[in-house]
This record gives structure tokens, C-alpha cells and sequence, in this order.
């Protein structure tokens, strides 16, 4: 079976007219599959929405309850059907609630990735591993320059840096959904039991990730009069309040950035980022050619990011790859103010 | 090396000048010897690697990856050793379990190794260290560590281990080889202060302070000697034997650096034997036809690594002295100024040298003389050099040399900046601590019907200012080009400001056709009209004759 059977690309993104159904389209459709809630991939206004409970709710939280005209939840490992096709949603593993998408017709099956990673993240469930004949993988980090280090490596200095500059605000620039949940959980996992002081646009997602069960310890919001008196103390808030009006009431800060670019000298100090933490929710590097190998499929399709070197090595390799361009997703961690909210 | 490689990372991004002081001394501090006197000559500059080139990395990564993905790779990320570092496949498991090297064994094993023998060597070091490390490995070996450190900084913060002024650092450097264990030992206070061996030692200059011209009435006239302020480089220029009778020679900058390199030309001038065994104090210029040339012109001859012929040949340097401060052995400081003065310029005379001559005083019997030579050098004696004149220095008859910047012996008293009226035209965020401020701001004078940029500046204003300009530049932002913001301006509308400089050059680089030294914000015009602003052709003026005019404020 190939690829092109199943799932076509239009101006909405991915859709597969068997089922009549678009996958974490970029305009508003009558039918749309969601991966997970990040805003490039799920996005307001349309019919039907099928996604997992979590990134429902999380929908919800963004964009108001009538963010769609129907829900429908899927929970990991269910199925449903869609006019000849079976559709399951299984862990991605790349934050609360991210799934990836099958696709089963009669003559074979297709994956989504959505965006995944295979490297621990105690905010989310694993990522699982599905054999499958062809694989629409994100590369959102497909250069072989991008290998994330032990994420725990990674806080590790920022908590040195606490202790050697005990006067000065620690500012973890993390994206408000799954990033800085994640940071704050390894942050706890270091051992560190003061409280972590938060941006108010990310107290929504933290509390439901709380009321999810996933233990963070004592959070709190910055109040804007308690800005001065946050030395020493670790605060985390959207990439793009880093260096803005909103930082600049804290004492002498340090501009932390939790992402996978911090991988690159030059990408951190564009952003003026004086601590870069390479810590990111998308497959590195060599995850990314292990999965491609690891599902067996035939066929892959790369949908976002650094296209050309994953579609290079897969050919090398005699697997059939394929760059889709697609235009309209992104990184998260690019995204610059989110309303201080 | 992994601890060496951490700091070089966090220094890389440290934009404060008093945390990378912190994270050095935290590291001198944490560390033992030898590693630690290692880590300070490699960022003090005081190592090389003949054989480490930039081609051998090449070749060890071709050897290692796809081409295709390489070049995908460095086209990213732009930098070489980045690119090695981050691409470098992971090793096989016995060699990852290896212990990675210190910083010790890799700068003596490369001391030691043969050409041939290196490329193994490197990559076997390479497997043994993370991303981080392979980074700081490969700059260490290539020899430019990028890092915002300057030779000065690392000893800065080396005597801020022991609480010691940075300059006595200085004093003893010149005669010690790394890993500094006496260095170390002594700025911890385990062992008395390493000997000088060095035959041509740096000594701590004597530094002026600004006249406030409140002082005046204060001081009396008669108790001091006045000099034109020469608008070059200090050099201490140094010669002696060592214990074998070897001839040394060095000329140190204002703060201990050695520039001889820069200076082949002055240095075969200490070489001279009838020299001797000498240590003076003086400005380094350009001399042309025997006048004095610009600072822009200087500046042909600073921070170049080689120097060539044409260009020896093209700005000849010349050291104009003013002071001595040892003569065959004998240290001078503690005589009074006017006693070295007499040393000095028979010894010049002596000499006979035409690179060489003595800084000569300036006539003054009341403050009002003094003034007006500093407002008018050339009519006070200096003549045609006045354009390279920053000042008077004026100097207590009886003052000692007193190593730093001691009160109320030396004062220097500049002329006034030259001043215009400029429209802020863009604006751009600053660093570090002022990264959330448009704080870096590029202005402009009339051409006619236009603006043309002629300046940017990023200091003069106080932090209350800073937040009101800051203010402005979001409030009037017209257009985004990248980090630069271009603000609303033309003849109506438009924020003024006066700028104060140094000096006017030429310039092909800038669309004005002129630069200018030294730009400030002085004040804030909020009630200046921008059409009122000053015109290109007042600039221009002042580029053809700039001694005699002063814009006025």
C-alpha cells in the first residue's frame, strides 16, 4: 500500500478522504484529528474534534469550551472507526495527553507522529513504539547536530547557578504547555523543595497538569510585587517575557532557556539567553533515525522542520522517504509573548 | 577538562563582566593545581599549538560522517569546531567509559606530540568527552577561544582569589611559565610573592585623575608642571640582561600587556645597546614628517597579530617619554618628579634617537595661562600637532611614582568634547542587563531634506533616562527590521538628541562619510524641534578644521 492511498496533503494539512478527516489542520474543518495541544497543531473552529481527554481539556483551557462543535475523546489504545478506516491514538510522549495517530485500512497502515520523543519525561506517558508500512514523522530537530543531553544534566547547572549567584533571579524561559511542566518536575526530581514561582500565563496548564496527578510540589504565581524579591529563587515563564518589561523588576536575572535549540551556540545568544538548558519535547538526532528504522515502515513522510538530512539518510538507507514542506507548524519554543494572562 | 569546559561554556554566555569575574574565581577557587594554572594560561593567551590545525578536524570528521549531512550541518550552525563538536558520533563502549582527559594531559600531551601522531591522539580525546567538552577542546587547540575574556580579566580574577590588586598580578607574570603553581601559591597566601626573574619586568603605572576645576582653587600653580595630553597609546618600554647577560626587551600596554609584537619597529629601538637597562614611561604614536598623527591613524598599528613591512614602514611608531623609572639597575619611583624628569631627559639626550624624544612642558605661571593653552595648543606651542593633542596632564614637582592612581598628585584635564544636536533615528536592545531596553541608539543630522546616521551611542544617560528613552522608542517605533526598531522621525516630529564626541575622521563605511571617537548621549533635548537639529555641512567643517572649531553646546 502506498502512502499516497491513504492520506493527501491540502491547504488545511494532512487529510485522509476515506475517513473524511483532516489531521491537526491549520484552518478550520469539518472533521479534524488532533495529535496534541499545542497551538500549531490544534487549533480552534472546527466540526469534529477526536483527540485524547487530556488534550481536549487542554483545548478548552486555551480556547474556551466551545472551541469546537463536538468533541470526542479517544483514550490510548481505543479505536474508532471512520467509513473503511480504524483510527487508535497511542502516547507520543511528547507532552500530557500527545498522541500518535493509525491509521488502518484494508490493505495496510499508516502512523502519525505528531510531535514525539522517546527520552524520559515523568509529566506524560511514554512514547510507544508502532510497527506500521509507513510513517509520517515531524523532524523539528532533524539535523545530526541536535542530540539532547540527559535532560537532568541540564538542571543540574541551573541549580549550580542558583548557588553561585544566590542574589540574582533565575528566569527559565519554558513554553507554557509540557516545557515547563516537565522543567518543574526534574527540578524537584534535582531535589530542590523551595517553592518555584511561575508566570501567570502558565498557572492554567500547571494546575491541570496538578489536578492530573502529576505531583509538582509548591507552585506560585510572581505577583508583580514580589518580582524584587525573587533572588536566588528559580522562575519560569514563556520564552518570550525572557527579555522584556516584564524581567526587568527582577534582581540582576539570569536568562535561562529550556529548549532543544540551546543546542546551538548561536541560536541561544541571538536570544540573549546567558544559561541555555538543551532540554526539548521533540526527538533528537539519533531517536529520530532509530524510529524511522523501529516502525519497519516502507515508506516515511517528514512533515516539519529540518526535512532534507532526515530524507537523505532514509534514502541512504533504501527506505522510500518523502519532505511534505508543510507550512503553518513550528516549533513551540519559537513562539515569542503568549498574553501575560 | 569537563570542569574546564563547563566554565568556557558559561563564560561564553556571560555577559557581565563581574560574573564572569565570579565564575573564574569560583573556578581558581574549586580547582587544584595544575588544572587550574592550565585553564589560566589558556584563557591569558600564553598557549600554542603549532600542529593543531584547523585542517586536521576536517579531516578527522569527513573520516566520521556523511558529507552530504556535514555540510547541512555546518551550514547551520557556522562554526567549525561547534559543528565537530556536536556531530562527533558516539563511541564504541570501552573508549566511552575511558576517563576524559584533564586539561592537563591534553596541553602537555600536545606539547609533546609529533604532527603525524595527532590526528589519533585528537580523536581518541574526542570520544572520551561530551558535547561540551569536544567544544572546548577543539577552541582550545585552534587557539580562539571566543569567550569575552581578555589576558586582563582572567588576572583580574585570579587576585581576586587572594584579594590582591589585579596590577601585582602583573608585576610578577612576565617571569612565570604555566601551570603558575607559585603564582597560585602566593595569591593564596601558602607562599611568599614568586622572585621577578624576569630581566624587563612590567611595574604598575602611576595614574592622573580627572581635574574637577573646583580643584583650582585649591592647588597652587607653582607646585606643578604641565605636559600636553597625547591622544595615543601608554606604553611602558622596558630593557634588560637577564643572568647570562642575554639582552631582554618588552614594551608593555597601560595595564601589563606585552605588545612588542605589535611593535617590531620600537623594539629593535630598546634593542639598541646604548639603551641600556631602562624603564620609561611614554605615549606611543604615529610620527609622520615629525608630526604627530591622529589616533585614527594609530589605530592602523593596534591588536594586529603580524605586522608587515609596509605597514612598519607606512605609520612609523614613536615613543614621546615623560617619565623614567629605573636606570642600570637603579629604581628612580622614589624620587621626586622632577629628579626623574632631569634622569630622563639627559638620557634622551644621550640616546640621540630620532623614534625617541621627550615630552616637552608647557609653559604656565597661572591657572588662566594653562587654560587658555588647553584651549588653544597650537598657539601654546604645539603647532601643528594640536590635533593630536586630548589635554594637559599636569604633574606635582615633587611627587613620587607611585604605582595606581594615587590622590592629588597627578591630575589630567581634558578638552571639552565637541557637541551636536542629532535626531534618534534607531533604535536596538542592549545586553546583558539592559536586554530588555532599546539602549544602543544610532542618530542623525540634516542633509538637506534627510537624515543621514552618523553616530551610534549606548552610554551617557543615567538609568531614569534610559527608561524614559526606552519609553520613547516603543511609543514612536515606525518600523521592525529584525532587533532595530526605526522611530518616527522627519522635520515635525522626532526626539533630539545631544551627542558629545572626541574627535571626527573620515569614514568610507558610513553613509555620512564621517565617524566619530568616543559618541555619547550628553543630554536629552525633549524641547528641540527635530528640524532644529544640527546640519552634515557643521560636521564637515569641523572634519576640516577641527582644532580650531568647537560646536557649541
Amino acid at each position: 500500500m502506498a502512502l499516497s492511498d491513504l492520506l493527501t496533503l491540502t491547504p488545511s494539512g494532512l487529510y485522509c478522504p476515506e475517513a473524511d478527516a483532516h489531521i491537526d489542520p491549520v484552518r478550520p474543518v469539518p472533521r479534524a484529528l488532533i495529535t496534541h495541544g499545542h497551538s500549531d497543531h490544534a487549533r480552534a473552529g472546527h466540526g469534529a474534534v477526536l483527540a485524547t481527554p487530556e488534550t481536549l481539556a487542554i483545548m478548552a483551557l486555551r480556547y474556551g469550551e466551545n472551541f469546537c462543535e463536538r468533541r470526542q475523546p479517544i483514550a490510548y489504545g481505543e479505536t474508532v472507526r471512520l467509513a473503511s478506516i480504524t483510527a487508535s491514538f497511542h502516547p507520543a510522549g511528547h507532552v500530557l495527553g500527545s498522541a500518535q495517530i493509525k491509521l488502518a485500512a484494508k490493505g495496510g497502515c499508516v502512523v502519525i507522529s505528531g510531535d514525539y520523543k522517546r527520552a524520559h519525561d515523568p509529566t506524560c506517558a511514554p512514547f510507544e513504539l508502532l510497527r506500521c508500512d509507513a510513517f509520517v514523522t515531524e523532524a523539528t530537530f532533524g539535523l545530526p547536530v541536535f542530540r539532547h543531553p540527559d535532560a537532568a544534566h541540564e538542571v543540574a547547572k541551573l541549580i549550580a547557578s542558583c548557588e553561585l549567584f544566590p542574589e540574582r533571579a533565575h528566569l527559565v524561559g519554558a513554553y507554557s504547555l509540557g516545557k515547563a511542566q516537565r522543567v518543574m518536575k526534574l527540578i524537584r526530581e534535582a531535589g530542590w523543595d523551595r517553592p518555584i514561582w511561575i508566570h501567570g500565563a502558565m498557572e492554567k496548564i500547571t494546575n491541570f497538569y496538578q489536578e492530573q496527578g502529576i505531583e509538582l510540589g509548591e507552585i506560585r504565581k510572581v505577583a508583580a510585587t514580589d518580582r524584587a524579591k525573587l533572588g536566588g529563587e528559580i522562575v519560569l515563564c514563556p520564552p518570550g517575557q525572557l527579555n522584556d518589561l516584564w524581567s526587568r523588576k527582577f534582581p540582576d536575572p539570569v536568562a535561562a532557556f529550556a529548549s532543544g535549540w540551546m543546542r546551538v551556540r548561536a541560536r541561544a545568544r541571538q536570544r540573549g539567553v546567558e544559561l541555555p538548558m538543551v532540554i526539548s519535547d521533540h526527538v533528537d538526532w539519533d531517536e529520530l533515525c532509530a524510529t524511522c528504522v523501529d516502525t519497519g515502515a516502507s515508506e516515511i513522510w517528514v512533515t516539519h522542520g529540518a526535512e532534507d538530512a532526515i530524507v537523505h539518510w532514509c534514502r541512504a538507507r533504501g527506505i522510500d522517504a518523502q519532505p511534505l514542506h508543510m507550512i503553518g507548524y513550528g516549533d513551540e519554543d519559537a513562539e515569542t509573548a503568549e498574553a501575560s494572562a | 577538562m569537563n570542569r574546564f569546559a563547563e566554565l568556557l561554556d558559561r563564560l561564553a554566555y556571560e555577559p557581565s563582566r563581574n560574573n564572569k569575574l565570579r565564575l573564574m574565581t569560583d573556578y581558581f577557587r574549586r580547582t587544584e593545581d595544575p588544572e587550574r594554572g592550565y585553564a589560566l594560561a589558556a584563557m591569558t593567551g600564553a598557549l600554542s599549538f603549532a600542529h593543531a590545525k584547523p585542517a586536521i578536524i576536517r579531516g578527522l570528521i569527513a573520516e566520521r560522517t556523511d558529507p552530504v549531512l556535514f555540510d547541512m550541518s555546518y551550514d547551520y550552525v557556522g562554526d567549525l569546531s561547534e559543528t565537530v563538536a556536536l556531530l562527533w558520533p558516539a563511541p564504541n563502549q570501552d573508549r566511552r567509559n575511558a576517563p576524559p582527559p584533564t586539561l592537563s594531559e591534553v596541553i602537555l600531551a600536545l606539547q609533546e606530540t609529533q604532527k603525524r601522531e595527532l590526528p589519533a591522539l585528537l580523536a581518541s580525546w574526542l570520544d572520551q568527552l561530551d558535547e561540551t567538552g569536544r567544544w572546548a577542546l577543539l577552541k582550545l587547540i585552534t587557539g580562539s577561544l571566543r569567550i569575552g575574556v581578555s589576558a586582563r580579566l582572567a588576572k583580574t580574577a585570579l587576585a581576586a582569589l587572594g584579594d590582591l590588586p589585579p596590577n601585582e598580578i602583573e608585576e610578577v607574570w612576565h617571569g612565570l611559565a604555566p601551570p603558575y603553581i607559585d603564582l597560585f601559591a602566593w595569591v593564596e597566601g601558602r607562599e611568599p610573592r614568586p622572585v621577578a626573574t624576569d630581566p624587563a619586568p612590567f611595574r604598575t603605572p602611576m595614574l592622573a585623575h580627572a581635574l574637577d576645576e573646583a580643584d583650582f582653587e585649591k592647588l597652587d600653580p607653582a607646585d606643578f608642571t604641565a605636559e600636553w595630553k597625547w591622544d595615543g597609546i601608554r606604553v611602558q618600554a622596558v630593557a634588560g640582561l637577564n643572568a647570562e647577560g642575554v639582552r631582554t626587551t618588552r614594551l608593555y600596554s597601560r595595564t601589563g600587556e606585552d605588545v612588542s609584537g605589535s611593535f617590531p619597529d620600537l623594539i629593535d629601538v630598546l634593542a639598541d645597546e646604548r639603551f641600556g637597562e631602562i624603564a620609561l614611561d611614554g605615549e606611543l604614536l604615529i610620527l609622520r614628517d615629525k608630526l604627530v598623527e591622529p589616533f585614527s591613524v594609530l589605530q592602523q598599528r593596534l591588536n594586529r597579530k603580524t605586522v608587515s613591512a609596509k605597514l612598519v614602514a607606512e605609520y612609523p611608531a614613536h615613543i614621546r617619554a615623560y617619565d623614567l623609572l629605573s636606570e642600570n639597575g637603579e629604581d628612580l619611583r622614589a624620587l621626586s618628579f622632577l629628579e626623574r624628569r632631569e634622569r630622563l631627559a639627559s638620557f634622551v639626550q644621550r640616546f640621540a634617537h630620532p623614534r625617541l624624544d621627550l615630552s616637552e612642558l608647557v609653559d604656565f605661571s597661572t591657572w588662566d595661562d594653562l587654560a587658555a593653552a588647553r584651549g588653544d595648543p597650537a598657539s601654546a606651542g604645539a603647532g601643528a600637532d594640536a590635533e593630536a593633542i586630548e589635554g594637559v596632564m599636569l604633574k606635582r614637582r615633587d611627587s613620587i611614582y607611585v604605582p595606581g592612581r594615587p590622590k592629588g598628585l597627578w591630575f589630567k584635564w581634558k578638552r571639552d568634547p565637541f557637541n551636536i544636536d542629532a535626531v534618534l533615528m534607531y533604535a536596538q536592545r542592549g545586553h546583558g542587563k539592559r536586554s530588555s531596553f532599546y539602549s544602543d541608539y544610532t542618530f542623525g543630522v540634516w542633509r538637506g531634506e534627510e537624515l543621514v546616521p552618523v553616530g551610534k551611542a549606548y552610554f551617557g544617560f543615567t538609568d531614569e533616562e534610559l527608561k524614559e528613552l526606552d519609553r520613547y522608542v516603543r511609543n514612536h517605533t515606525r518600523n521592525r527590521f529584525g532587533p532595530v526598531r526605526e522611530l518616527d522621525f522627519s522635520r515635525e516630529q522626532g526626539l533630539v538628541l545631544e551627542v558629545a564626541f572626541e574627535g571626527l575622521n573620515r569614514s568610507t563605511r558610513h553613509k555620512s562619510g564621517v565617524a566619530m571617537r568616543f559618541p555619547r548621549v550628553s543630554r536629552i533635548r525633549w524641547d528641540k524641534p527635530a528640524r532644529d537639529a544640527d546640519v552634515l555641512d557643521s560636521l564637515e567643517a569641523l572634519l576640516n578644521c577641527r582644532s580650531a572649531t568647537k560646536a557649541q553646546p
